[in-house]
């Protein structure tokens, strides 16, 4: 399938849809942050401003419209700014780790013999150790920040694309149009880029597409165990993190405190349904057998 | 339908989730508590009179004929279960049902229904066996997703378990604990792998391992 008729299609199916609406206007949140919620100190924008020093959040004002989490930070403007960190986040882990998966597993599966065994073998080495907890323990080793959160997951998120491409690999090595290739003399460097990589990409696209929300909570999840993003850095997470004292809300209103959890929660929520609706739209056009 | 459920189901944090089913079940209504029993019934626990067999709450509770203890020790596990498998619900859901509607395409179910085989017992015999398969390698998958959940769910409903001591052992840098964790949850995919193996055998007779 062209990949013009992918586009259109995904304009077409309503869930893709809202998916890219959601992400269109997360984007546009993003892209527009400093007019939509102006930095006090230009110079570091991402940190979240405070409204005094008490330790109590407070609840929605016209001044801080989302309310302030634990220690007076405003979440309106967390919220604004961490969505910049969300796609950040997002794309870079989710940009280099697809490539280190497609760049491994499409050499595994097209040169095959004792270099797929070795490679296969170090990805199943990788993929024994349970996700979280080697993201947890290659943060803490690294030190706290977002940078090393990104290092980490990346370090553990490239073997899902890498065994997806070296599968897909496998089976398009015997088609005809590849063979053609290896009998005009076209190289393997050719082969692989311009005839393998080409028509062996849309799963891994789909891959990458349902990656970024996980990987996006799979960040906020460090940083809500507070070995992310440092105190202050506008992030949904850590926004987040911020609402575990205040869950049993007080004086005999449990849900007191509602809008410091539910507010970056539904942030991190929509953020990820939109990256899910638009690899589910993808699955169904590539392969309408799924629907 | 089954499918934007289960869309929503994963994009939903395992904590945020945590915390509204806390701040909803626990603090507005009291129902589900978090950690592992009320402090009254930790005391009976630790008294004299209560012979602790196994340390698995409810166990105990039923082997010393105490069923208020075994009340609240599941009492205070419905939270943290629904929080941990809420995702996998509709994933599950949604496999079956595209594993079913595959099956009753098959020539095999025409012909049943040609014989004049009554419509459950079409379904239930010959389709739902069949349709298990792809099930049972997602439980499979799911049981290793559920680890990873332990992490944040114990964290967040204070319970003293694997999940929680990974993560402080993690957070603490605390090598012997991490790699004996990792050794465990590796020993654990692999219990789980032969289970669905035999699993696959037992739903699919036809299925021999070589």
């Amino acid at each position: 399938m062209e990949w013009q008729e992918v586009v259109v299609r995904l304009f077409k199916n309503k869930i893709s849809l809202i998916g890219l609406i959601l992400i269109i206007f997360f984007g546009v949140i993003a892209i527009g942050a400093p007019w939509i919620a102006p930095p006090s100190d230009p110079s570091e924008p991402y940190m979240v401003p405070r409204a005094g020093w008490g330790f109590e959040p407070q609840p929605p004002s016209s001044e801080h419209i989302f309310g302030t989490a634990e220690g007076q930070y405003d979440i309106f403007y967390g919220i604004i700014w961490g969505t910049r960190t969300a796609f950040r986040i997002g794309f870079i882990i989710v940009g280099i780790s697809s490539f280190i998966g497609i760049l491994v597993g499409t050499l595994a599966g097209y040169y095959g013999g004792w270099f797929d065994e070795v490679v296969m073998r170090i990805t199943d080495i990788f993929m024994a150790i349970p996700f979280l907890i080697a993201a947890i323990v290659m943060t803490t080793i690294l030190g706290q920040g977002l940078r090393n959160v990104m290092i980490a997951l990346i370090t553990f998120g490239w073997m899902n694309s890498a065994r997806l491409m070296r599968s897909q690999v496998l089976s398009i090595k015997e088609e005809e149009f590849v063979i053609a290739a290896d009998a005009l003399g076209a190289g393997d460097f050719r082969i692989i880029f311009k005839h393998v990589i080409l028509n062996t990409i849309f799963p891994l696209v789909i891959e990458a597409s349902m990656r970024m929300g996980s990987m996006v909570i799979t960040a906020s999840t460090l940083s809500f165990l507070g070995i992310g993003a440092p105190e202050g850095y506008a992030d949904w997470g850590q926004m987040i993190s911020f609402a575990r004292n205040w869950i049993l809300g007080g004086e005999g209103n449990a849900i007191k405190y509602w809008f410091t959890v539910v507010i970056p929660g539904g942030a991190i929520t929509l953020f990820c349904l939109s990256w899910n609706l638009i690899g589910d739209a993808f699955r169904d056009i590539l392969d309408p057998k799924l629907q | 339908m089954s499918r934007v459920l289960a869309i929503i189901g994963w994009s939903v944090p395992t904590f945020v989730f945590g915390l509204i089913m806390l701040m909803i079940f626990y603090g507005t209504l009291g129902w589900f508590p978090p950690s592992r029993l009320d402090s009254w019934a930790l005391d009976i626990v630790n008294s004299t009179g209560f012979i602790n067999y196994t340390n698995f709450f409810i166990i105990d509770g039923l082997l010393n004929a105490n069923f208020a203890i075994v009340g609240n020790a599941i009492r205070h596990l419905i939270a943290p279960v629904i929080t941990i498998s809420i995702l996998w619900w509709a994933f599950i859901m949604r496999i079956t049902r595209s594993s079913m509607l595959e099956i009753l395409r098959r020539d095999y179910i025409r012909t049943a229904r040609a014989k004049g085989v009554t419509e459950n017992v079409v379904v239930y015999k010959h389709a739902v066996r069949n349709a298990l398969i792809p099930v049972v390698t997602v439980a499979g998958r799911m049981v290793l997703g559920l680890l990873g959940g332990l992490v944040i769910t114990e964290t967040i409903f204070n319970i003293k378990g694997l999940g929680q001591f990974m993560a402080q052992a993690a957070q603490q840098l605390d090598y012997p604990a991490v790699l004996g964790g990792t050794l465990y949850f590796g020993f654990l995919l692999i219990v789980i792998n032969l289970c669905v193996d035999v699993s696959y055998a037992i739903i699919d007779p036809r299925i021999r391992l070589e």
